[in-house]
């Protein structure tokens, strides 16, 4: 038995720093304990990065391949973390009750999201540091600004969260899952990852150029392969996709 | 104990599309434990997650520690602890992992370790939540409920499907809370649990508050008690009826056995034997049938099924 006054009341919400840390730490422990979640973030990415650079399978143009491979490999990592992973453990978490149980917690609504985003930028940091250490082993010489890329790639985390809880948000957990592996395979082939854009016909260049991966692909090669200033036009896709995707998922969003 | 309201709900009205599913529900819960029974439908969840801050209130008011938990759910969800009627954990997370995270939420937590002793958990440290058992997972639940300490806890349900022994280790927590100061809203199926439990109970049937008082006073409230004994047939029970107050009623229900129905009390009882010595009437089988809370319950919201 327990002493009496063991759970006389004595409530109070913790520090907000600490709950979001708190909340980014299990988010994080979360994702990386997950199998599935793995093979999207981290085996499929280091995969097509070694294949396509070493086995001369796609035409990537003029130049050694991983530096055509290794800025698209990265915008796929960020899509597989902040969209395809990000929509997936989001949309189980609301069919669980853990998003409705959380919401009734000390923490507020906005704290839980910034945790979900801290969790995702620090996956994103050790993706981009397995890929990047992988891609100078096979031989890869980047350019550019550093800041352009960093520009890019939170932009284009922004963008891929937005869509992502959008659809976690709103449709049943089955469908994200089906839907965000869908669309993770048509944004790999069509999204100019792997594939370079002007093996599309000119029409549907146009169309696919506007997707938010082929923007944030586009934008990192002109920077790390062609030493393009900053790509203005690319972080203005990617920018739009945010606005659109954070607001819908905003105003759409459901907790249970 | 009786003293300001912890929750008070005033002509809450709330709707599903068409549906109806508070109609005009009037609640006020004082300190202690007060249990929210009600057929499946009835509105108990929908109330509960009204005070609880999940859903804004088609018409009414609703006051949770004088707090509106639609426009202060911050404030209040510092001050109260949730337990869901099913869910709430991370399936790839540990029992203790996800006990240890929201303790980490609130400013004084228990001792997580002591707690997860307390509800039998000991074995389940290293477990998924979606390993645990179903009864493991309910106490789970219910230990993320009280872990922040709150003045008031509200559970959804708390013992449904567990085992006896891990009903009664839920309800010593229940009771160990109320002795410490914690009040409590728990919503149940079960009659016996409200009536082991609650300082106070509400029946809600269709939407609505329907009978409140303590589980004595409704038992009371209700429908005549009765008493059974068995004897010769045949019995005169004109004459019995004679000897018994007004408004009581005798019968010979089968052949030998009968029931006197009314306001049993000692002298009931006492009218009862004489009337038998008188008669040379051996009575055996002497029952006595005080009205259960369930009896209360099936009057007020019908026997029927519901879906």
């Amino acid at each position: 038995m327990t002493t009496a006054g063991t759970y006389a009341p004595k409530p109070g919400a913790a520090p907000l720093p600490r709950m979001i840390r708190a909340q980014a730490a299990l988010e994080t422990r979360m994702l990386l304990r997950n199998g599935e979640q793995l093979l999207l973030t981290v085996v499929i990415p280091t995969l097509l990065l070694v294949l396509f650079s070493s086995v001369d399978i796609i035409d990537t143009g003029a130049g050694e391949a991983v530096d055509f491979l290794a800025p698209g490999i990265l915008a796929l990592a960020v899509m597989s973390t902040a969209f395809t992973g990000q929509a997936i453990a989001t949309g189980f978490e609301r069919r669980y009750g853990v998003l409705k149980r959380l919401a009734a917690s000390p923490l507020p609504r906005w704290g839980l999201m910034t945790a979900k985003t801290a969790s995702v930028l620090v996956t994103e940091i050790l993706q981009v540091i397995l890929l990047t250490v992988i891609a100078f082993a096979l031989g890869w010489s980047p350019h550019g600004n550093p800041l352009a890329v960093l520009l890019l790639l939170a932009l284009g985390t922004a963008a891929f969260s937005g869509l992502g809880l959008l659809m976690a948000g709103t449709l049943k957990a089955e469908a994200t899952l089906a839907a965000a592996n869908l669309v993770f395979l048509l944004f790999l082939v069509g999204g100019g990852v792997i594939v370079p854009m002007d093996k599309f016909p000119a029409g549907a260049q146009d169309v696919l150029g506007l997707l938010p991966v082929s923007a944030l692909s586009d934008g990192l090669r002109d920077v790390l392969q062609h030493g393009a200033g900053t790509p203005w036009a690319d972080l203005g896709i990617l920018a739009v996709w945010a606005v659109v995707g954070l607001g819908a998922a905003g105003r759409f969003f459901r907790w249970d | 104990m009786r003293s300001e309201p912890v929750v008070q709900v005033q002509a809450l009205v709330k709707r599903y599309g068409t549906k109806t599913a508070v109609d005009g529900l009037d609640l006020v819960a004082t300190a202690g434990v007060t249990a929210v029974l009600g057929p499946n439908g009835a509105g108990k969840t929908t109330t509960v997650e009204t005070c609880e801050g999940y859903r804004r209130p088609d018409s009414g008011t609703v006051r949770v520690l004088g707090l509106d938990p639609a426009r202060q759910s911050g404030e209040l969800h510092s001050r109260i602890g949730v337990m869901l009627q099913s869910g709430g954990v991370y399936s790839g997370a540990r029992a203790d992992e996800m006990l240890r995270h929201v303790a980490k939420l609130h400013a004084h937590p228990l001792d997580v370790d002591t707690l997860i002793e307390r509800l039998g958990l000991e074995g389940c440290g290293r477990t998924t939540y979606r390993r645990l058992s179903g009864g493991q997972q309910q106490r789970l639940a219910l230990a993320m409920a009280v872990v922040g300490r709150p003045e008031l806890v509200f559970l959804d349900e708390p013992t449904a499907g567990l085992d006896p022994q891990a009903r009664r280790a839920t309800w010593d927590l229940v009771r160990d809370l109320r002795s410490d100061g914690v009040s409590v809203i728990l919503t149940t199926h079960y009659m016996d649990e409200a009536e082991q439990l609650a300082d106070d109970v509400a029946i809600i049937d269709a939407g609505r508050v329907v009978a409140q008082g303590s589980p004595e006073e409704l038992c009371r409230g209700g429908a005549e008690n009765t008493l059974r004994f068995t004897g010769r047939p045949g019995l005169d029970v004109g004459s019995l009826l004679k000897a018994l107050p007004a408004d009581s009623t005798a019968a010979e229900l089968t052949p030998g056995a009968y029931r006197v129905g009314g306001k049993v009390d000692p002298q009931l009882l006492a009218t009862v034997t004489s009337w038998c010595a008188q008669h040379g009437v051996m009575p055996e089988k002497i029952s006595v049938e005080r009205h259960t809370l369930e009896d209360v319950f099936l009057e007020l919201t019908g026997k029927e099924l519901r879906s």
